[in-house]
């Protein structure tokens, strides 16, 4: 086959990279001031098709540069270096409410990044492009082990990063849902630290336990980490998402165990029975159950379930007896608890204590419940099965595209320099005696 | 001050190197007497990081410490074991700046492996731990699976014993010639032995037909590296090292061509040939008196005019066996065959006929090739072009200090290895020639401009198109 007419070289840099760092995508020899499409596509393991797309023109000299140039329109639009891969949602003919999550975290996500010439907005796969690279995104980094742990009655997943260590270690309590997530926990292995992806709610249980885990649960889970011949026992933090996130500011609080070097919260609340279970907040949230909310498409909005904020001390975390640097990372637009108002709260709470020298929040605007790794795809609503009691929703999470996957980025960015301050570098002057 | 000894005694830091001035003695010791205040909450911990941590071979890795006390000196350390179970190493001397960073790519080694500010060099200084078999030579056979690294530091300047002492912090760094969406082909057909490899998407793309020299065999990885690159390139199998070599003439290497000419991803009229060594004469040859193939521009790499594919391989290969006088032994007992060559030779019969050639010429030589007289050649090549009226084709790089294999970049540099020579199946020790820097030099530099020439020649440089409207 002869072939008429220029050729196109289109290049994405770096071709396999973690899910957290940028790539560039280059156009060259194009021709001047030529519209183009560049269309991501990614399969999910569920067999789902995920797509975006941003609409450019070339300059004069036929080229195109994804992170300088602005995109016309598209999934995304404006000076978005990133858009191509967070504003990824399911084509259309989809089934509803996907969520976007790997599940095997050992493996790449494959994208397939083409160039079409024009500005298409739909069927991309019935056209040929004019050119396409496919790039691996990687939660794993090399050499970065994988262990499913059972020790103790406890079971979760164990990330550890390559080298003797020893290392700082995070426990990662993630939130809500069936199955353990473990993206943010293999990417902070990948960043140094020993990661324990805690199951604390579909467990492995022994015939007639309790349905929930005690505190007891996440006392050894801590000290699994403590004990483990990897970790620096006095470098321990906790990360928390929702469920997690609560848990974690619990424990922090009253268990005569749990020390940890630092806090990270992300879309947590304090509202709980002060030094409860995990049971407890499931119970609190069944007592307010009236108070749960539609949107117009039925949708559930379960932020006012932990609302009013409670005057009574019994009530909530009483975080003014924290001894630890604590993060807190909400979203204006969360709909599905309510961050925002816990950490308003929780910031009077503290500054009356005379502790509020610890505490660091992040409050990002139009941004909902589900702050995952950077460049995740946003996920306004998703199904959701309750742990409890197996029953399938449609929930809002809330948050809107941009501003909703910005916030993943710089508060991403903000947790690791966060917890290396504290883990890695140096005396940790910030800690008060509590003696 | 004497706990303070104490203290430095058992934690073996010994500040040995050059560079560190009293004001950076004064603030060890500030660090120092923190550790006795408060030992275990003060310490700090080496943070090591490999950037990219997957990358393709021809791209530089960033490698970087922090948060070393200020002014430590350490050794960086890379270690490779080899698809044949041998292991290989590199080492770097440093020292931490005021801050306890290193980093590679900017501060320079004092020793080791390599010296002076060297960004690869880890890389590139790699050779065979002590004790490993002799005649060594680093090649990857399966190109869909990466070449795996692990990048340690070490307390104080190592150059030995890096098994026996666990190190400060370890990292992985995988290495790959095949970027993801290259398609690897094998091919069996018309006769002819190869391997296919084409980039991802639709095409059409400009192919490459991609010859290695006497060692025979079926290599791959720089063909998988020029499809990574985006180039669909057939890596051509045409000496058996096990058998005798076949009677196998120019008409092997036409179909070859025409093969990739034929396949629907391929830009028919935009295919070059790239040569190694004797694959130099191959490309050459087909260059010059191919009427069927008709290369758009032609590579050659440590190669020759000499021993035109007129007569069947193993003819050549039989000839080349009668100048056995001509090859010389160095010291160690390595075989030196540049020799075999020389003088350049005044029967037009005897070497290819240059001055026939109508495509683009690259020649990419080192001045210390032990093994084929290439400077010699390319002399005579420039001459005879000259005299022809088509030297304008004709560009040739010569690279100080480098030997004859001239691979792909960061490869390490084999100065001697193992060898079969063809005619009399004797396993020797070849003497390739160069030395370590002058030849990572080449290699880097060369395959930039191996990309750049066989892209200017094979893509189509945008023709008049109408214009968008918006």
């Amino acid at each position: 086959m002869a072939l008429q007419g220029p050729m196109l070289w289109l290049s994405v840099h770096p071709c396999r990279g973690l899910v957290d760092e940028k790539i560039k995508v280059l156009v060259h020899h194009a021709a001047p001031v030529q519209r183009l499409t560049v269309h991501t596509l990614f399969r999910s393991e569920d067999g789902d098709d995920w797509e975006a797309f941003g609409h450019y023109v070339s300059d004069s000299a036929g080229a195109v540069d994804v992170s300088e140039d602005v995109c016309l329109g598209g999934t995304y639009s404006g000076h978005e270096p990133m858009g191509l891969l967070w504003s990824l949602r399911p084509v259309p003919g989809s089934r509803p409410s996907l969520r976007f999550r790997k599940k095997d975290t050992g493996t790449p996500m494959l994208v397939t990044i083409s160039l079409h010439q024009g500005f298409l907005s739909d069927s991309f796969t019935e056209r040929l492009p004019l050119a396409s690279r496919v790039v691996e995104r990687w939660y794993m980094a090399p050499g970065v082990r994988r262990v499913e742990l059972t020790e103790g009655g406890v079971t979760g997943t164990l990330f550890l990063p390559p080298g003797p260590g020893q290392f700082p270690a995070v426990l990662d309590l993630p939130g809500g849902g069936r199955s353990l997530p473990e993206a943010r926990a293999v990417l902070l292995a990948s960043h140094g630290f020993v990661t324990l992806a805690l199951n604390y709610l579909n467990p492995r249980r022994t015939a007639g336990g309790e349905y929930h885990v005690g505190n007891d649960y996440f006392q050894t889970a801590f000290s699994v980490l403590q004990t483990h011949p990897q970790v620096i026992r006095e470098r321990i933090a906790i990360v928390g998402l929702s469920f997690g996130a609560s848990m974690a500011l619990g424990l922090s609080v009253y268990s005569p165990t749990i020390k940890p070097s630092c806090l990270v919260s992300i879309s947590g609340s304090h509202v709980q029975p002060a030094g409860g279970s995990l049971g407890d907040i499931f119970a609190e949230f069944k007592k307010n159950e009236k108070n749960t909310r539609y949107d117009e498409e039925k949708r559930v909005i379960w932020h006012d379930l932990l609302l009013p904020i409670p005057s009574n001390p019994s009530k909530k975390v009483d975080v003014g007896q924290l001894c630890c640097p604590l993060l807190l990372i909400v979203g204006k637009d969360d709909q599905n608890w309510p961050a925002e108002e816990s950490a308003s709260d929780m910031k009077e709470m503290m500054e009356m204590s005379g502790n509020g020298h610890l505490l660091t929040v992040l409050s990002y605007p139009d941004t909902g419940h589900l702050i995952e790794p950077p460049y995740s795809p946003h996920c306004r609503s998703s199904n959701f099965i309750n742990a409890e009691s197996r029953e399938k929703f449609v929930v809002l999470w809330g948050g809107e595209v941009t501003a909703h996957c910005h916030a993943q980025e710089d508060s991403w960015w903000k947790i690791l320099d966060f917890l290396k301050k504290h883990l890695y570098y140096g005396p940790q002057s910030d800690i008060t005696s509590c003696t | 001050m004497n706990a303070l000894k104490r203290l430095y005694r058992r934690q073996e830091v010994i500040p040995s190197c050059k560079t560190f001035a009293t004001s950076q003695w004064t603030s060890f010791l500030h660090f120092r007497s923190d550790l006795l205040r408060n030992n275990f909450m003060a310490r700090t911990i080496a943070m090591l990081s490999v950037h990219p941590s997957r990358g393709l071979v021809d791209e530089k890795f960033r490698v970087e410490v922090e948060n070393l006390p200020p002014a430590c000196p350490v050794t960086l350390h890379c270690l490779h074991r080899s698809e044949d179970q041998d292991h290989w190493e590199a080492f770097g001397h440093y020292c931490s700046d005021h801050s306890g960073t290193v980093k590679v790519s900017e501060d320079e080694s004092l020793g080791g492996t390599y010296s002076g500010r060297e960004h690869m060099g880890l890389l590139w200084s790699m050779r065979p731990v002590p004790g490993s078999r002799r005649g060594l030579r680093l090649r990857k056979t399966h190109v869909d699976v990466p070449m795996t690294l692990l990048i340690s530091v070490y307390r104080g300047h190592l150059t030995a014993g890096f098994r026996e002492l666990p190190p400060v912090a370890s990292v992985v760094a995988e290495r790959w010639y095949m970027a993801p969406g290259v398609k690897r082909i094998a091919v069996e057909e018309r006769g002819v032995t190869g391997t296919f490899f084409i980039p991802p998407g639709p095409g059409p793309f400009p192919g490459v037909l991609d010859m290695w020299g006497g060692g025979g065999g079926l290599v791959e990885y720089r063909s998988a590296l020029l499809a990574s690159r985006g180039l669909a390139s057939m890596a051509l199998k045409y000496i058996d090292p096990g058998d005798t070599p076949t009677d196998m003439r120019m008409g092997y290497f036409e179909t070859a061509f025409q093969i990739i000419q034929d396949h629907p991803q391929v830009i028919s009229d935009r295919v070059g040939i790239l040569g190694l060594s004797f694959g130099t004469s191959v490309a050459l040859t087909v260059a010059a008196y191919s009427q069927i193939s008709r290369p758009r521009c032609c590579v050659g790499i440590s190669g020759s005019h000499a021993y035109p594919i007129n007569r069947p391989v193993a003819e050549l290969f039989g000839e080349m066996g009668m100048n056995e006088e001509k090859m010389k032994r160095d010291e160690e007992d390595n075989v030196i065959m540049r020799n075999l060559i020389l003088p350049i030779a005044t029967d037009p019969a005897k070497k290819v006929d240059v001055g026939r050639i109508e495509c683009p010429l690259l020649l990419v030589n080192g001045d210390d090739d032990q093994n084929w007289a290439t400077t010699e050649s390319a002399e005579d090549i420039a001459n005879m072009m000259s005299v022809a009226g088509n030297k304008h084709l004709l560009t040739t790089l010569t690279y100080p200090k480098a030997g004859h294999l001239i691979e792909p970049p960061f490869t390490p540099h084999i100065r001697a290895s193992n060898f079969i020579v063809q005619h009399s199946k004797e396993k020797v020790i070849m003497l390739w020639g160069g030395e370590p820097k002058g030849h990572a030099v080449a290699q880097e530099d060369s395959w930039k401009r191996i990309l750049n020439f066989l892209k200017e020649h094979l893509c189509i440089e945008p023709t008049l198109v109408p214009q968008a409207k918006l």
